[in-house]
């Protein structure tokens, strides 16, 4: 649980720059950042700050240009081809030709899983998304809000360590975003898995992470790392505690200084 | 006056009534066989009736009822009095047909407002409107070929052609078996494979991919009346040739459309392959292919048509003495212009059920795509 010796994600004068038609637009430069196995982490910004992108070189969907990352101990291609992550994506990404179950069931596929422990892992990962009776249903038969919580289940059914989540509740009302925040810290305190989560919402930052990674965009980088005060177990209220306000503050000075550095 | 807008049809058919009276008999002065008095008012009954009732509140079911009964009635008496007085009918004949006609469009419009309860009753009406929608076409070309006497080699009754077809069942089934089932579905089914294939070994070989489209694009710039008597040169008179000429024609679009089809899956869909490190026929069978299916069904939608006209086009450059296109280029030069028909009814059929049959495959397997869903 507890920061082990050799952290899960680690990256050193990270930076990726894109060469476009109007000149090379730098998505991130000098990033260094340690993710500790069980942190959760979010990354927070505006957009183009390259929260998503960096999201991406750990993932090994885009690859870095220059500085050095590791992925447990691992280049990050190494670790994606040792299906070292799941990946949470903004939209629920389900395929609509296969029922809930077998969506779950397409990464364990790919793996070449046997078909009697699919089935048990597909059980209970629907279990831990509380999706329990819906795996025979299509991904167009549920809401916005169950079919992002399948592409959840989908993400955790081969149980890797790290869970990589792009803004997966972005699309979805305050409500519902609510409700799911809670089940994530829960799922989260169930499996003790490492969560790296891009949002642009301070309130979620704040309310889910063990530590709040502040982004600021052109070129893409970190101004600030906040290491969260707040106990592991919140309840839903922890958010109109002074504890909570004053590191949702901070949050606020960290993104406002990023902006007044640009303009 | 409320009333009558209830149904202008049935207005206009009342009017077209009193016109009839004025130019009565139905049948011209001349006219072997004249219709009597009794049978031109029945008639005149049976299409005041059912305009009458069409102004009245009575339930839609039995209007339409009422509607179908003196429409169909009209017409199968006023069809009945040309038997052998072809070509002699007079302008109240054709008032009165169009009367009728009037009389069945104002059916199909009561069918089509009904709000079926239960499936048996949708499906029943799904299938009776266009069934008397196609009647009615058939009918307004039997009186009129008939009443008019139009020249049997430019354009026979469908009763003619129905005559023919019953006729002719041996030599149809015999050309149905060439043509379709040897020279169609062998065409169709290699054409439509190997365009597949190609389209997926492209997919995975980059030289292919920039070479064989263009080359693939000029294949299907040829026309097939040229490339038909060359088929024939390469592959014989007999069923071969036309199979060639089919696989030419089904080739390309389903190759293109499954190009197409292979890049349908979004960027998203594909990051997550690549996040579970899947290897490349994992991607192509699971995410790629499902994806590409609405494509490949449109091709093969496209195809069901084009390997009918391809194969019955080609039999004119040469067969043996059996196919559809055969018969069709010599029964025209014989003037049995109703073996024509009769092959050419026999081919929309075959082609209809063709296509249905893929669209119902279709529906199958891309139940999943929003124009399938449904509810």
């Amino acid at each position: 649980m507890t920061s082990s010796p050799s952290p899960v994600v680690s990256a050193r004068k990270l930076g990726l720059t894109f060469q476009t038609g109007d000149g090379p637009v730098h998505a991130l430069s000098d990033v260094d950042l340690e993710v500790a196995k069980g942190d959760f982490v979010s990354f927070i910004g505006p957009s183009g700050c390259g929260k998503t992108t960096f999201l991406r070189v750990v993932a090994d969907l885009e690859k870095n240009t220059s500085g050095e990352i590791t992925v447990n101990g691992m280049t990050p291609e190494e670790a994606r081809k040792a299906r070292a992550y799941g990946y949470v994506f903004q939209a629920p990404a389900l395929y609509p030709w296969r029922t809930i179950e077998k969506n779950i069931a397409l990464p364990l596929e790919i793996m070449g899983h046997a078909p009697a422990e699919r089935a048990e892992r597909i059980e209970r990962t629907l279990d831990l998304v509380n999706l329990s009776g819906f795996g025979k249903k299509y991904p167009w038969q549920l809401s916005g809000g169950m079919q992002q919580r399948a592409s959840i289940a989908r993400a955790l059914a081969f149980d890797a360590d790290l869970l990589l989540m792009d803004e997966p509740f972005g699309a979805l009302d305050e409500i519902v975003r609510d409700h799911l925040n809670e089940q994530l810290l829960k799922l989260w305190a169930a499996t003790q898995k490492t969560i790296c989560f891009v949002t642009h919402s301070i309130p979620e930052a704040v309310y889910l992470s063990t530590k709040i990674v502040v982004m600021s965009p052109r070129p893409g980088r970190v101004t600030d790392v906040i290491e969260s005060t707040l106990p592991r177990e919140r309840p839903l209220d922890i958010r109109e505690t002074p504890e909570f306000l004053e590191i949702a503050h901070r949050v606020r000075e960290g993104l406002r200084a990023g902006h007044s550095y640009e303009e | 006056m409320s009333y009558l807008l209830r149904s202008w049809q049935g207005a206009v058919a009342l009017l077209l009534c009193l016109l009839a009276l004025t130019q009565l008999p139905l049948l011209g002065p001349e006219a072997p066989l004249p219709v009597g008095s009794g049978a031109t008012s029945v008639i005149l009954l049976l299409i005041a009736g059912g305009a009458l009732a069409s102004f009245l509140p009575i339930p839609s079911a039995a209007l339409a009822a009422i509607l179908f009964v003196a429409a169909h009635g009209a017409a199968w008496l006023l069809i009945g009095s040309v038997d052998g007085n072809e070509g002699h009918a007079g302008s109240a004949f054709f008032l009165l047909v169009a009367a009728s006609w009037l009389l069945g469009w104002r059916c199909i419009t009561v069918l089509a407002d009904i709000e079926p309860n239960g499936r048996a009753a949708e499906t029943v009406l799904r299938l009776l409107i266009p069934a008397i929608f196609g009647a009615w076409i058939l009918i307004l070309w039997e009186a009129g070929t008939r009443g008019a006497g139009v020249p049997f080699i430019l354009l026979p009754p469908p009763s003619a052609i129905g005559e023919r077809i019953g006729n002719s069942l041996p030599i149809l089934a015999a050309d149905v078996r060439q043509t379709i089932f040897k020279a169609v579905l062998f065409g169709y089914v290699v054409g439509c494979a190997a365009g597949f294939a190609v389209a997926i070994l492209a997919d995975r070989v980059t030289f292919l991919r920039r070479g064989v489209l263009p080359i693939a694009n000029l294949m299907s710039a040829l026309p097939i009346i040229g490339v038909a008597p060359i088929m024939v040169m390469w592959f014989g008179f007999d069923w071969q040739s036309k199979a060639a000429v089919v696989i030419v024609m089904t080739f390309f679009p389903m190759l293109v459309n499954t190009i197409a089809g292979l890049g349908a899956a979004g960027a998203m869909e594909r990051d997550l392959m690549r996040s579970y490190a899947s290897d490349y026929w994992q991607t192509l069978v699971k995410l790629r292919l499902p994806a590409a299916m609405p494509f490949v069904f449109n091709a093969l939608k496209i195809n069901s048509t084009l390997a009918l006209i391809g194969a019955i086009v080609a039999e004119f450059f040469g067969t043996p003495i059996v196919g559809m296109g055969f018969r069709i280029s010599t029964e025209i030069g014989r003037m049995n212009v109703d073996m024509v028909w009769a092959e050419i009814a026999v081919a929309a059929v075959i082609g209809s059920v063709f296509y249905g049959v893929v669209a119902l495959a279709e529906r199958a397997t891309t139940f999943w795509h929003p124009s399938n869903r449904g509810g």
